[in-house]
């Protein structure tokens, strides 16, 4: 089965899920005034959940034929691992770590440290130059958010 | 019309608009030149700067601004490096980088500059006729009709998909309506499919969707493949002249591929990208025997033509934003997110209440089209400097303001832990083909279509609404048509081979 099959079938089970929770969890929490009325909550919902579920089965069966089903996309799938997928992976939990680490460690040592090993993992050899970069448009920014926004971002960590 | 006309001129020359639509013009042209950057991807990343404006109409300028910009700026990187930023300009490297490799990248960038200019501008004196005139005739809707619009905008999306791709756009603007109904609705009051995280009480946010599924995928891609980053070829810009005979000979494409351009660009899901392939389509199709030979290989009027068509089409997807509130793109349903969350609701109603919105932004295409010529072009060296900043600064760069603007838009850590799980979603989606802008039309109209359709089934005491109302009527069946035509075209194909 094809890359894009396999991705509907996981939207089917998306859908399945969905269409339970709005055919059989949803209007039993209705009050009784607003039973009466000719659209509930669950209406739509249960109308996107059967239309997902008759489209996504369309694409599992490969009803809608395409010659060229998956060669359109810039990335081969099938050739994933030929591509720098650890980097891409490590930039991915790095972007989680940044998340988790913004508010506790402040944006300061948060942000330097992602600009600095995200650039450091991508090739890049001049620690000094990284780093200077990165401390440099830190600052920048958390001066350009704070100040000129008005939004409040915690620049040191949480004990200072 | 008059009186709109100069509050729109009031507002769009105010200093504050008018330093909007030079910046965004800037910004856009810079960010657009990077290869891998469409305009998706660099509004998405602006948009929290634009919200915390607070002002719909500098916001919308500064936006749009950045829009004609990224266009302008895929454009140079096409001529330049034949690595397109964008979609719409892959047609524009056909002809200006075999023009570049034949050392005349200046008159190359001076015709896409030229053809953009007067795409932009002509498309704007149309949209400018035709807003108004459609906002006219969308002030007789009903709510029932607006339900019914909204679903022929979504079927229109996926009739232009593309062979193959039909059942794809239809699953993906489905999720994205999915999406939309997660949270405690203004409707019903009551949360829905929150699954008890207080996270998602208030929904998925917008700007993290259109970060997670535009600007993040893009920057993977960039590091799984590093060819689409690093250029070390350059050519040299020298002379940016053009002669008066070229002037002449690119005039009637330029005219030509305005009106088409614009046309196809109100049509929804069509967009810059198909309107630039077409107008290069037909330019060759109707030159003359030995100008057609030249297509390909650095023809003054194939370069012209899609540059022109691309710039109309931008405006034209004006045209359904501002006078029905449906989006036809996937940028300009970022723009119509961007305005929602400045409490402005799009639709025929924008040019009387919100005249200030709705004219100023008409009047700052010209501005910005006027910036883009005068200021860009003789700039064009310097900017195209920014084609050298190594892939290793450039990456995490693009990441990182990723994270901040949906960081800033929600001032929650959790978001971006959404933001990182939505956009390896995006990716993987991607990678298997899947369209995204439909994904987040149909998460931005989810919203007003159930509105529309509970407001009907609710005054129509049912689905009576459907055959009340002759107008809803036809607009369905149009959508029906729509959805179906993809599959007639294919079942005829079939039936002729």
């Amino acid at each position: 089965m094809s890359f894009d099959r396999w991705i509907a079938l996981v939207i089917l089970s998306i859908s399945l899920i969905y269409s339970y929770a709005a055919f059989f969890t949803m209007d039993h929490l209705l009050p009784p005034f607003m039973q009466r009325n000719p659209v509930w909550p669950s209406t739509f919902p249960k109308i996107l959940g059967i239309l997902s579920i008759i489209v996504s089965s369309i694409i599992i069966l490969g009803l809608e034929k395409n010659k060229h089903n998956i060669n359109g996309t810039e990335i081969d799938y099938r050739r994933i691992f030929d591509y720098n997928l650890g980097p891409a992976i490590f930039l991915v939990i790095m972007m989680a770590l940044y998340a988790i680490t913004l508010r506790p460690l402040g944006f300061f040592i948060s942000t330097i440290t992602f600009l600095a090993v995200s650039g450091y993992v991508l090739g890049e050899r001049k620690i000094i130059i990284l780093f200077f970069v990165a401390a440099s448009a830190s600052f920048i920014i958390w001066y350009l958010v704070e100040q000129v926004l008005g939004i409040y971002l915690r620049p040191l960590p949480t004990i200072f | 019309m008059l009186e709109g006309l100069l509050i729109g001129l009031e507002t769009a020359f105010s200093l504050k608009n008018l330093f909007m639509v030079v910046g965004g013009c800037i910004i856009g042209t810079f960010i657009g030149m990077l290869p891998g950057l469409g305009p998706m991807s660099i509004i998405a990343i602006m948009i929290p700067v634009a919200i915390t404006l607070g002002d719909p109409a500098a916001a919308l300028i500064l936006l749009a601004g950045v829009y004609y910009g990224a266009i302008f700026g895929g454009s140079t990187s096409s001529i330049l490096l034949n690595a397109p930023g964008v979609a719409g300009t892959v047609a524009t490297s056909f002809d200006g980088y075999p023009m570049a490799k034949a050392g005349m990248a200046g008159k190359a960038l001076t015709i896409a500059a030229i053809s953009s200019f007067a795409g932009g501008t002509i498309g704007a004196i149309l949209l400018m006729i035709f807003a108004p005139a459609l906002s006219s005739v969308a002030l007789l809707f009903h709510s029932a009709e607006y339900f019914a619009l909204m679903i022929v905008g979504l079927s229109a999306i996926a009739a232009f998909a593309g062979t193959g791709q039909v059942s794809k756009a239809i699953l993906m603007t489905l999720l994205g309506l999915m999406m939309a109904t997660v949270g405690e609705g203004a409707l019903y009051n009551m949360p829905r499919f929150t699954m008890g995280l207080m996270d998602l009480q208030s929904g998925f946010s917008f700007i993290t969707l259109a970060m997670a599924i535009f600007a993040l995928p893009e920057a993977i891609f960039l590091v799984l493949n590093p060819a689409r980053a690093s250029h070390s070829e350059s050519n040299k810009i020298e002379n940016l002249r053009i002669t008066k005979e070229e002037a002449k000979s690119i005039a009637p494409v330029i005219g030509r591929q305005s009106v088409q351009g614009f046309f196809i660009g109100v049509l929804p899901g069509a967009g810059a990208t198909i309107a630039s392939f077409l107008g290069y389509a037909v330019e060759r199709n109707i030159a003359p025997a030995h100008e057609k030979k030249d297509f390909g290989k650095g023809s003054i009027k194939g370069l012209a033509a899609p540059e022109t068509a691309n710039n109309a089409a931008c405006t034209g997807s004006f045209v359904p934003l501002l006078t029905l509130g449906i989006p036809g793109s996937g940028t300009t349903a970022i723009l119509l997110g961007a305005l929602i969350a400045l409490n402005v609701s799009p639709g025929p109603r924008l040019m009387t209440d919100e005249p200030q919105i709705f004219w100023a932004v008409i009047i700052s295409m010209y501005i910005g089209n006027l910036i883009l010529l005068i200021l860009n072009l003789p700039l064009i060296p310097y900017i195209a400097k920014i084609l050298t900043i190594p892939r290793t600064f450039l990456i995490p760069f693009i990441l990182f303001f990723t994270l901040m603007g949906s960081y800033i838009g929600q001032n929650n850590a959790t978001e971006l832990l959404i933001l990182v799980g939505l956009g390896v979603c995006a990716t993987i989606m991607r990678l298997a083909n899947y369209p995204m802008a439909p994904l987040l039309i149909g998460f931005i109209l989810g919203q007003m279509l159930e509105d529309n359709f509970s407001r009907s089934m609710q005054l129509y005491d049912g689905i009576n609404f459907i055959m009340e109302r002759p107008m809803t009527m036809v607009l369905l069946f149009l959508a029906a048509f729509l959805v179906i035509l993809p599959y007639l075209r294919l079942a005829k194909s079939k039936k002729a081979s």
